[in-house]
């Protein structure tokens, strides 16, 4: 493995009585496209502050192109793109004359970068004398993408970068995403979307200020630690209350119309069940209430099992 | 690369300020507005006072001494009667602002001895309204008895040795110092121009980096290898310029349109305003490290420059302020710049007799700048 890019140990962040970052640790190789993900106040964008030297952590040691974010901050400062959370382009300025200011500000110009910006900016070229505020969201992100780019960075920060976007640009825009890692442009990126999670080279779930996993997104599924059955029914609301009183059911939720149940595997009799037995155990407990028609089906664990799951928390909510 | 990043900089603020219609429009009307509004309406003359007489003398010599009061047009007869008591109500019912008795035999003392009392009674209620208006009757009465005493004579046909004075008797709590002849305008319009750009140069600047702030472009901002001082800079100079603008735009409004004279050097006026600006802009710049949305801002700031206002003599005199306001009053960049302005425009002062204000301004100026940066510093790292 090439030296990381990006190295994070112990890192702790705290504003006032409230713990932000607890305990970080990970690392990110060269080339890698590497995924935050978790829920709002899982501490992303404070992470995120701290590896663009906007925030200086508590504690811990924060590498980032060998560079200390403190120490070397002008220099790191000169080699990163950053995206924060929201919109922080100039509302009231073109979008070519966005782009000019922020290559202007790192000492370059857009021209002399065009051949690096241009499979990204030609999507928004059309829109040149536009101004920035009033391009739709999904523009907006790839103009501050561009603006991000603008100035070659060596590694790139992108904090929910498809936060209030469309579904479709949502798309275009981890397509992108796709293009740069293709060219061996090292990147971190945030998402509370799962599905977008799923397009990173690895992703770290994290919850409250720590880190829950880290792995490679299609392996994190496989991490879950009991059976998972996937129920169809019509009928949601009964079906949940329903399963939740089940005997060795150990968590019930929501995915749309399907609902995720996931079960003990050994029963109080010390019995090991099977798949199937487990399965027709809660089909027998569904028949029995009168909701036969419910199908009851052995399913994969996805990475939102695995995340719900660590969490630790019951929700009764739509989770996706 | 940092001046070419001080020019974009720049470039890019002209760009917004200019593009954003309402402030672009307010640059262009405010000073306008405000020098038209402001300088009548922040006067102390007394258009039209309500006059009611109580005439108990009934000669042509009192009667053509009420024709000179209204002549003046600066009193106008609400009513008029032979009873002190009916004028007394007049004034204690609003219909009058003032009572003027002349009493019985007041013709007749006049061409006998050259002597007489009127007595004028006023709603002192708005004490420089009454002090106002009294200074008029005053004047007025005064000029009439002057020039019965010129013709040399009273209606009884008196030798021109007696020399006749009407002393009119006025029961106020008089305040000595009214100059009624005095222009306000004059007086008021450079103190207004320089609250003007004061208000400009000061919520621009702190709405201006709050905005950013809010935007979230200041984060965007401070990830790129800018300085902090070609921020600042690049950010207070345009800020600066068009302060000047401003100011210049209403120094044009205040001579052509309010006559305001401009006897002394331009040079020195526009380098006491550029020196005056520094601070000003600078305690926008400490504004904005302290507010995080522009709604905090403008509060801040209407604070702060209420207390400047309030204590640079313009509307309220600090001479009548306790000794540690007045002392504390010379650290307040805006009295130093009136009296700057009006010394220069009204009385033609020159570089030697405005050097304490200079100094006060040049001490002023960077230093609260200099705090403000420290400050902005601080609240960035």
């Amino acid at each position: 493995m090439p030296d990381p890019v990006v190295q994070i140990e112990n890192v702790s962040k705290a504003f006032g009585a409230t713990r932000a970052l607890d305990q970080i640790a990970f690392s990110v190789s060269a080339g890698e496209l590497f995924g935050l993900v978790g829920p709002d106040g899982a501490g992303k964008s404070t992470l995120f502050r701290i590896l663009v030297s906007l925030l200086e952590a508590d504690r811990g040691v924060v590498r980032v192109l060998g560079l200390d974010p403190v120490g070397d901050l002008w220099a790191l400062r000169r080699q990163v793109g950053y995206m924060p959370g929201r919109f922080a382009l100039y509302g009231d300025l073109t979008v070519r004359e966005n782009l000019e200011f922020f290559a202007a500000v790192f000492g370059t110009s857009v021209e002399a970068e065009y051949t690096s910006i241009a499979p990204i900016y030609q999507q928004i070229e059309r829109f040149a004398d536009r101004r920035a505020g009033a391009l739709s969201g999904g523009m907006k992100q790839k103009l501050a993408l561009c603006c991000a780019l603008v100035h070659r960075p060596a590694m790139l920060f992108l904090d929910e970068p498809t936060t209030g976007v469309d579904a479709v640009s949502r798309r275009e825009f981890w397509d992108l995403l796709g293009t740069l890692r293709d060219s061996g442009l090292t990147t971190i990126v945030s998402t509370p979307y799962m599905d977008e999670a799923m397009r990173c080279d690895r992703v770290a779930l994290m919850q409250t200020g720590r880190i829950l996993a880290i792995d490679d997104p299609t392996r994190l599924g496989a991490r879950f630690p009991r059976p998972l059955f996937g129920v169809h029914t019509r009928d949601r609301r009964r079906v949940l209350d329903l399963l939740r009183t089940l005997p060795l059911v150990t968590s019930v939720f929501p995915f749309g119309d399907i609902v995720h149940v996931s079960t003990a595997r050994v029963t109080a009799h010390g019995d090991d069940l099977s798949d199937a037995a487990l399965a027709e155990h809660l089909r027998d407990g569904l028949v029995a209430a009168g909701l036969g028609d419910a199908e009851v089906r052995p399913i994969d664990a996805g990475i939102e099992d695995l995340f719900m799951e660590l969490m630790g928390t019951e929700s009764t909510g739509a989770a996706s | 690369m940092m001046w070419r990043a001080l020019q974009v900089m720049m470039e890019k603020e002209f760009k917004q300020i200019l593009r954003d219609t309402v402030i672009s429009r307010m640059l262009f009307v405010m000073p306008l507005i405000q020098l038209a509004v402001l300088a009548n309406a922040a006067t102390f003359e007394v258009k039209r006072a309500a006059l009611w007489v109580v005439d108990l003398d009934q000669t042509p010599v009192a009667t053509a001494m009420v024709d000179r009061l209204t002549a003046s047009g600066r009193f106008y007869i609400a009513g008029s009667g032979m009873s002190p008591a009916q004028g007394e109500r007049s004034l204690l019912d609003g219909r009058a602002t003032a009572v003027l008795t002349i009493p019985q035999g007041f013709a007749r003392d006049i061409g006998t001895s050259g002597r007489s009392t009127v007595q004028l009674v006023l709603n002192a209620v708005n004490g420089s309204q009454a002090g106002v208006t009294q200074g008029y009757a005053t004047q007025i009465i005064a000029r009439y008895a002057a020039e019965l005493g010129a013709r040399g004579a009273g209606p009884q046909g008196q030798s021109p040795t007696a020399r006749p004075s009407v002393r009119p008797m006025v029961e106020v709590r008089t305040r000595g110092w009214y100059n009624a002849s005095l222009d306000y305008r004059r007086f008021m319009v450079p103190g207004i121009l320089v609250q003007l750009i004061t208000m400009i140069g000061t919520l621009m600047t702190a709405l201006n980096i709050v905005r950013e702030k809010e935007a979230g472009t200041l984060e965007q901002l401070n990830v790129a290898p800018l300085s902090p001082g070609t921020f600042i800079a690049g950010k207070l100079l345009p800020l600066w310029i068009i302060s000047l603008g401003v100011f210049s735009a209403g120094l044009l409004i205040a001579v052509f349109g309010f006559d305001v004279p401009m006897e002394g050097s331009l040079l020195l006026l526009y380098a006491g305003a550029a020196l005056f600006l520094v601070g000003a802009l600078g305690v926008g710049l400490w504004i904005s490290t302290i507010a995080d949305t522009q709604q905090q801002a403008l509060f801040v700031t209407f604070a702060v420059l209420m207390v400047y206002i309030l204590m640079s003599g313009l509307f309220t005199p600090v001479r009548g302020m306790p000794e540690w306001v007045r002392t504390l009053a010379q650290a307040n960049p805006l009295l130093q710049f009136i009296a700057l302005t009006r010394a220069i425009m009204l009385r033609g002062a020159e570089a030697m007799d405005v050097w304490r204000e200079f100094l006060a301004l040049g001490l002023i100026g960077p230093t609260v700048l200099a705090l403000a940066i420290r400050q902005s510093r601080k609240s960035v790292a």
